[in-house]
């Protein structure tokens, strides 16, 4: 992966690691549009 | 994998092209980090989902990963990540992420 800039992300998150609302806004910020956003949850 | 993120992720993948899509995860230990990494690579490993047996092959990272870091603005990224860089095992899920994108290029 050279960027994240253009491309079509999905952040699949977990609430015990790094959220889905949390990696969306840093794939956003490098330019990458957010196809799909979720945080799962294993218990 | 929830099996409502696998029918998201299948139907996104004929949408849009499997080639145009990556994957970014935020698990919190290797073997969930591996487990969701083989899900969108290989295909969903319980057989439950919409992905089971079937190999998309889509770009997969871990969000903690350096290729990923580097690519996000410092001050988005302490914001957003912060401190959970630090509790979990960024070197672990990095593995263990990295591994299974390296089973996706052996791949025919």
């Amino acid at each position: 992966m050279e960027t994240l800039e253009n491309k079509l992300v999905i952040a699949l998150g977990e609430r015990d690691g790094v959220s889905g609302p949390a990696i969306s806004a840093c794939a956003e910020a490098a330019g990458a549009k957010v196809v799909f956003s979720a945080t799962e949850c294993f218990v | 994998m929830d099996l409502q993120s696998q029918e998201s992720i299948l139907r996104l993948s004929e949408q849009h092209g499997k080639d145009n899509l990556v994957v970014l995860l935020g698990a919190p230990d290797a073997e969930a980090a591996e487990i969701a990494a083989e899900t969108v690579v290989l295909g969903d490993p319980a057989y439950a989902g919409a992905l089971a047996g079937v190999q998309l092959g889509l770009d997969v990272f871990h969000v903690l990963e350096d290729e990923v870091k580097t690519a996000i603005p410092d001050d988005v990224w302490e914001a957003q990540i912060g401190v959970m860089e630090d509790i979990l095992d960024t070197d672990a899920v990095s593995s263990a992420v990295a591994g299974m994108r390296g089973k996706s290029q052996d791949s025919p």
